[in-house]
């Protein structure tokens, strides 16, 4: 079974349409890459995805692990393994983000009827993600994204997807704004979670692997640290053409003008 | 959206709301008939044995109300008031000239105070305290599912002594509770303890007959019979309240707390609290208010009065859950309370926090005269009103010492098509050398149809002073919904713990039970403010 399939998806914002019958499957183990000139539907793609409202689903189908997803919540999406890492986190003054991430975490974990992990073994776990993440672990006590600066954000968002264990991470520019220390960091983290690095520091065995990526990225330098199975060219919300990683060598070189639209 | 629809889970459409204290209590009760006049002040002043200077005192209170305007300065809407339709007197009529004992009491009434989750009986309230207080960490008797400590700890109540003992010996406050339901007072916990450590904890008709020196020299003595409208009414028919008196050097071993509620229907509740610290004295109160639904509007016109001596210090914490109406604004409680402390000595201090989730209309200032030098007011307020609740709440500091101190913390939260407004004062005189203050002022939007509103008044009248006001407004975003709802947290959680967040500073100051509480009071006050 694939992790999600998308069939002939049209997706509307604001009456005008942007995608215009997206196909794509993803199959457990699979990187995939999305690039594609400003203003071509990338980040609809994946705010549809993960059930923004606003994005209005006019044709199509949304199947995650099986199951139409188009209709539910964005928050049931999460709690069956859907994760998008935010291309602008957001900031929440005043929540600090230990609370936020024991909220999200004990919401998922009760979504699957398991019980909330002990605060100390919480603590184990976040610490050592951020230990891998060279993130401070001071800024748990701080607001959630509150004064961080834009490497610090998308280093954050790495550990949650690390640390909730999703099915499907879908990565929304996560390469924008980071210089390269701070760009190697991130790819460590999509390739440990690619390659079944467990919430508890363990990695899963290569069979075991469930799990998917989809990258949404405007440049190919974030391809050289997460070595994508797959590249599409996503354009006039279409996607156009589809290849191995060579594809974004070639786009890297010649743009996008070559490509039909 | 057609068939790929998301429920519009945006922060607009704000529409139910569940209030959980809203039960009535079946029980018979002395109600005195609606209508004011001197009669009725008499009659009151009787049923409570009352020496003649404070029924002349009630008296010249009402002569004077009867000339004062009702006053409609504030930022809130609503029809007069017919104060001829309201009951002023209703008393639970088991309680008879007052119980002596629990046994006393009418059952049903202990039944309401458990689902109330107050913990009336003392071996209840030891028992909560010992099962739950782990080592080092201060959360006990009301933590849980906030519904029920009287009950829970009645589950597992051990008997006799050893819970006593235990009790004694854990570093926790105890919380020693008066209970006023409608107008009478109906029982006081850790009477004896308290009597120990000489401090009075009982209700104020009780320190009439008890203390009346006390009552004489105090009352009124803050807040003056004719100090404004709702005011004098309350001077001329309170009908009970609470008393405390902390005599100098003691600190008072264990948190005081009151629970009122009002029961009966078409009654005015008009309490009256008197607490005085002596010098270097400390004690913590806490107050807690609920209230049945009704599709009238009740009134609820309270006046507390704090003296601090030399040294000594307040700490008033309030949780205000009176019923707040119906999503349309039908029925409620008009809460419009005086409520002002006097740091009478050198380096007292008073402290107010208030979280204000109830009543459909909340009229409250409470304030602090800085008369001793270095004395020190603070404020922190909390006031979330949801659906067509209305708000107009603050504090005044008056510095009249020398380098007097005050800071002022308030977290407005508007939903629904609720208005929120904070109204302070900020007065330095030319006395109040070196005086300080700090305001800070932060409103929260939930929705698009509530409204948040700042009146800060500032009258510095000493070149010496320092005055600083910061305010900001925000709203809760989509997109911060949007974030917590993609990491698996359904959107009235997300709300309440943005909201949460944005109250903690004001949380903090609440004793720690309180805090988990209120806490939980905000999640079910916002129930509903997003679709």
């Amino acid at each position: 079974m694939k992790i999600i399939e998308i069939n002939n998806l049209h997706v509307n914002v604001e009456g005008k349409p942007i995608l215009r019958g997206v196909n794509l499957g993803i199959a457990p183990g699979e990187v995939h890459a999305i690039m594609g000139p400003n203003g071509s539907g990338k980040s609809t793609l994946a705010n549809v995805l993960a059930g923004r409202p606003g994005y209005e689903i006019v044709d199509g189908e949304l199947v995650f692990l099986g199951q139409d997803v188009a209709a539910m919540e964005p928050e049931e999406r999460a709690q069956s393994g859907l994760f998008l890492a935010f291309q602008y986190p957001v900031e929440i003054p005043g929540v600090s983000n230990m609370e936020f991430l024991k909220g999200a975490l004990d919401s998922l974990r009760a979504a699957r009827e398991e019980p909330p992990l002990s605060t100390v073994e919480f603590m184990k776990r976040v610490r050592a993600l951020a230990a891998r993440l060279d993130l401070n672990p001071e800024f748990l006590k701080r607001g959630v994204n509150e004064g961080f600066s834009g490497g610090e954000k998308k280093r954050n968002e790495i550990l949650q997807m690390l640390l909730l264990e999703p099915r499907l991470a879908v990565l929304d520019e996560t390469d924008s704004g980071l210089d390269i220390d701070a760009l190697q960091v991130v790819a460590r983290g999509v390739n440990d979670y690619r390659d079944g690095l467990t919430a508890a520091g363990e990695m899963l065995d290569p069979g075991q692997v469930e799990r998917a990526v989809l990258l949404i990225t405007h440049y190919q330098r974030l391809l050289d640290h997460i070595v994508p199975d797959f590249v599409h060219v996503l354009t006039g919300g279409r996607i156009v053409e589809s290849g191995d990683r060579t594809l974004a060598l070639k786009l890297e070189e010649q743009g996008y003008a070559w490509l039909a639209s | 959206m057609s068939r790929g629809t998301v429920a519009d889970t945006s922060v607009e459409a704000l529409v139910k709301r569940e209030y959980q204290a809203g039960f009535v209590t079946d029980i018979e009760s002395d109600t005195l008939p609606p209508g004011l006049d001197e009669s009725v002040i008499r009659f009151i002043s009787q049923k409570k044995h009352e020496p003649e200077w404070l029924t002349d005192w009630r008296l010249e209170a009402y002569r004077r109300w009867l000339d004062m305007p009702h006053p409609r300065w504030a930022h809130v809407d609503f029809p007069d008031i017919d104060f001829q339709a309201i009951s002023y007197y209703s008393a639970p009529r088991s309680s008879g000239d007052g119980p002596k004992s629990l046994d006393e009491v009418d059952p049903e009434l202990l039944r309401t105070y458990e689902k109330l989750g107050i913990p009336l009986h003392e071996q209840e309230v030891l028992a909560g305290v010992v099962k739950d207080r782990a080592p080092g960490d201060a959360a006990g008797i009301i933590a849980g599912d906030g519904s029920a400590g009287g009950d829970r700890a009645l589950e597992s109540a051990p008997t006799g002594e050893a819970a006593e003992d235990a009790g004694a010996e854990g570093r926790s406050p105890n919380v020693a509770v008066d209970a006023v339901f409608d107008s009478v007072s109906i029982a006081t916990t850790f009477k004896d303890k308290l009597r120990d450590a000489g401090v009075i904890f009982c209700s104020i008709s009780e320190a009439v007959q008890e203390h009346p020196e006390l009552v004489r020299q105090y009352l009124g003595s803050v807040v003056p019979a004719g100090d404004n409208f709702f005011a004098a009414l309350n001077s001329a028919v309170y009908s009970d309240g609470s008393f405390v008196y902390v005599p100098e050097g003691v600190r008072c071993p264990m948190e005081l707390s009151t629970y009122f509620r009002i029961n009966a229907q078409n009654t005015g509740q008009f309490e009256r609290t008197l607490i005085i610290a002596e010098k270097g004295a400390y004690v913590s109160y806490l107050e807690g208010c609920t209230a049945p639904m009704r599709d009238e509007n009740q009134l609820h016109a309270a006046v507390v009065e704090l003296i601090a001596h030399e040294d000594a210090e307040i700490k008033y914490s309030t949780v205000q859950n009176w019923y707040p109406g119906d999503a349309e604004g039908r029925g409620g409680i008009y809460n419009f309370v005086t409520k002002r402390g006097a740091c009478l000595g050198d380096r007292a201090k008073i402290s107010w926090t208030q979280v204000e989730t109830g009543s459909a209309i909340t009229w409250k200032y409470p304030s602090v005269v800085l008369r001793g030098n270095d004395s020190i007011g603070e404020f922190y307020s909390v006031a979330l009103t949801n659906n067509r609740q209305q708000a107009d709440t603050g504090t005044k500091m008056i510095h009249l010492g020398r380098n007097t101190r005050s800071t002022i913390i308030s977290k407005g939260i508007s939903a629904g098509r609720s208005n929120n407004s904070y109204r302070g004062l900020v007065r330095t005189t030319p006395t109040a050398h070196g005086a300080r203050n700090y305001t800070q002022c932060d409103s929260l939007l939930i929705g698009t149809e509530c409204g948040a509103h700042t009146f800060p008044y500032i009258e510095n009248r000493c070149a010496t002073a320092t005055i600083e006001h910061e305010a900001t407004t925000s709203k809760v975003s989509d997109e911060q919904l949007f974030l917590c709802q993609q990491r698996g947290i359904d959107p009235e959680k997300a709300v309440s713990m943005i909201v949460n967040g944005f109250c903690k500073e004001v949380f903090r100051e609440l004793p720690m039970e309180f805090a988990v509480e209120a806490g939980k009071l905000l999640e079910v006050s916002l129930e509903g403010s997003v679709g």
